[in-house]
């Protein structure tokens, strides 16, 4: 059984403009101790797919169909109560700048045995020492469990973060974006530290980025979305090295890299759509310069071109 | 002396510290004050048209050397020259400086008042400089640096306020805001990072455009190693307030010898590159930078630290033409093999 399948996912925000399609029948899955990239611009939806999952949406946002089967049940009518339960046991979420997200007077490792205390029902002397067993697998030193976090330096509070994430052995581990307001040398211990992890625990892992660089010795997979919509998955091989919607292409060309030709990429002409009222047909199309009739008139449905790369795009090039 | 092959802008050993303000008490009964170095001893030149891009981590003072050339922050030692004359700290000399140096700001959403029209915020260095005398001439200049920032027709943006227009639209009024005053050299604070990767090359070809048609010079302060790389001539790599090498950006990527430059070498990663094995990342974390460190501000996390290197303080020597590297494990293998060489002879 696949760790995560999620099926023509839909997720809609109420807004007084409107309806606004943030995931519009996404799918994808993980394999148990696998990592799939989820990458794409801001406002593509990669984030929202990630909320979803946990359930943890806003208020505004509404999962309108689709199926999320993780480890075989559906998270999508369980009840708030089993979701409770879920959430630290079968998934958690490392967030963009969790480091600011602890709390300034508490002790961290108080934070972190409150969570074990509260989904484990451990006692506190147990929790403590899971606590440090912790600290220690995330890199930081045990005794420091009764420091605060302004104690702690950016990298160490992310760390600490991470454990915390880890506290009731998750199955899934999402990072959104969980190295982005980091210096290059403490983004690379993290990422260390979650391969690590994930070897040792076999978790399964998404990590949404808007870093394509940093995917390729990252995950094993890469999914690409664009306006609510995955355009391509596949391996990192396909995507880098037989990358088939133009979009993909266009975004891999954006990323300066040092082992290839000194000159400023093209970019993308135009700026990604307004959801609330996204373009007809495929909605790369008016930044599309192969768009022919079709783009603008039909959606294009998702087709396999060989292995588990997939692309949904109507040139016959990228059919092929 | 001053020649024809005087550089745009020299910095010359320039250091800014800033004092830590403690509690009464503290202040009271410490005789020292406790000083951050955030610059400590930083020289460079940039020539006309050229980009130079200063990379570090957070911390390491690139902020505050771009903010000091331009007197935002005054500098404790040391001197900026300009075109072959100490940039003037009087009111006067300022305003003219101003006019020929101006700083493009890293958040694009923060950079611009919410509340005014973006002809008033491209027009404000004009206003300010008291240029312009007629509201035709206001609008024909700021209409011209519309155009010049890429955005056109201009006057279709004359009379909107900032929270209408993306980030990269944004971004351009701020460079046009800049160019305004139709300045020789600008300092660009990580001017895309906040931006998405396919709005990013469009403000990159921008810059080069400028730099090709207008001979504007930049100092482009970067963390990130490749993209530096990709848009500069020259790229001078920072560490805690000094510069640890300096050369062109193909001999820093590519045979770069500071072995904290090798350290942001073998942890940069490469679209599509996968990697066998973890990444090499340096051992402790960068030092405050309220302590004051004797010898090179590396050796406590450097691989090749020696005793002298704890002692003593490296100084920039060249090694190659156009090359220098403030290191002494590397400056003595080049000694050596330049021994060697003329012993050869």
């Amino acid at each position: 059984m696949k760790l995560l399948e999620v099926n023509n996912l839909k997720t809609y925000f109420k807004t007084s403009k409107g309806m606004l399609k943030a995931v519009d029948d996404v799918s994808f899955d993980l394999e148990h101790g696998e990592a799939l990239g989820l990458v794409g611009e801001s406002g593509c939806g990669k984030t929202t797919s990630a909320l979803s999952i946990a359930r943890l949406l806003p208020k505004e946002g509404r999962i309108v169909g689709g199926q999320i089967l993780l480890d075989g049940r559906d998270v999508i009518p369980a009840p708030e109560s089993e979701l409770r339960r879920r959430r630290w046991t079968d998934v958690s979420i490392i967030f963009q700048g969790a480091m600011n997200a602890l709390n300034p007077v508490m002790t961290v490792g108080k934070q972190i045995s409150e969570a074990i205390v509260l989904h484990e029902k451990a006692s506190e002397a147990d929790a403590l020492r899971k606590t440090k067993d912790l600290l220690e697998l995330v890199e930081i030193p045990s005794d420091r469990y009764k420091h605060y976090p302004h104690e702690f330096s950016g990298g160490m509070k992310q760390r600490a973060m991470i454990a915390m994430a880890l506290a009731c052995d998750p199955k899934l581990i999402i990072g959104d974006e969980p190295t982005t307001a980091l210096d290059v040398m403490i983004q690379a211990q993290i990422l260390n530290l979650l391969e690590r992890l994930r070897r040792e625990l076999s978790m399964g892992m998404i990590l949404i980025t808007h870093d394509l660089a940093i995917l390729g010795e990252t995950c094993d997979k890469i999914a690409v979305m664009y306006a609510g919509k995955i355009v391509e998955t596949g391996s990192v091989k396909d995507i880098f090295e037989d990358a088939r919607h133009p979009y993909t292409k266009r975004l891999i060309g954006c990323f300066p890299n040092v082992k290839g030709p000194k000159t400023v990429p093209a970019g993308i002409e135009g700026f990604p759509p307004n959801l609330l009222d996204p373009p007809s047909g495929c909605a790369f199309h008016p930044r599309c310069e192969f768009a022919c009739d079709i783009c603008i008139a039909q959606t294009p449905e998702p087709v396999n071109v060989g292995g588990k790369h997939i692309v949904a795009c109507h040139l016959k090039e990228a059919r092929q | 002396m001053k020649d024809a092959r005087e550089a745009l802008v020299r910095v010359d050993g320039l250091k800014v510290h800033f004092e830590i303000r403690e509690g009464f008490l503290s202040g009271l009964l410490s005789k020292e004050k406790k000083v951050v170095r955030a610059v400590d001893g930083v020289t460079f030149t940039i020539d006309r048209g050229e980009i130079l891009s200063l990379v570090g981590e957070s911390g390491s003072g690139k902020t505050t050397v771009g903010k000091a050339i331009l007197q935002l922050v005054q500098p404790t030692e040391g001197a900026v020259v300009f075109e072959g004359a100490p940039v003037s700290q009087d009111r006067e000399g300022l305003k003219a400086f101003r006019q020929n140096a101006q700083m493009v700001f890293q958040d694009p959403y923060q950079a611009l008042n919410p509340r005014h029209y973006i002809i008033d915020i491209v027009a404000e260095p004009l206003d300010v400089a008291g240029l312009v005398k007629t509201s035709e001439e206001r609008e024909q200049r700021v209409r011209e640096a519309l155009e010049q920032a890429g955005l056109t027709p201009a006057d279709d943006y004359f009379y909107r306020y900032p929270y209408e227009l993306s980030g990269g639209q944004r971004q351009r009024v701020v460079i046009a805001g800049a160019l305004i005053l139709g300045p020789r050299f600008i300092v660009a604070d990580e001017p895309v990072s906040m931006l998405d990767a396919s709005i990013r090359t469009g403000i990159l070809k921008l810059m080069i455009h400028l730099r090709d048609t207008k001979g504007i010079a930049y100092l482009f302060i970067t963390h990130d190693l490749s993209l530096a790389w990709l848009i500069s001539d020259r790229i001078a790599i920072m560490y805690l307030g000094r510069v640890m090498e300096i050369g062109t950006a193909d001999e820093i990527i590519k045979a770069g010898l500071h072995p904290y430059t090798q350290a942001l070498m073998a942890i940069m990663p490469v679209p599509g590159q996968t990697r066998e094995g973890e990444r090499p990342v340096l051992e402790g974390e960068t030092p405050n930078a309220a302590v004051e460190i004797t010898g090179c501000k590396f050796s406590s996390r450097c691989p090749r630290a020696t005793e002298r290197c704890r002692q003593e303080q490296p100084e920039l020597m060249e090694v190659a033409p156009g090359h220098s590297v403030a290191c002494f494990p590397v400056q003595e293998e080049h000694r050596s093999s330049t021994e060697h060489i003329a012993g050869n002879e």
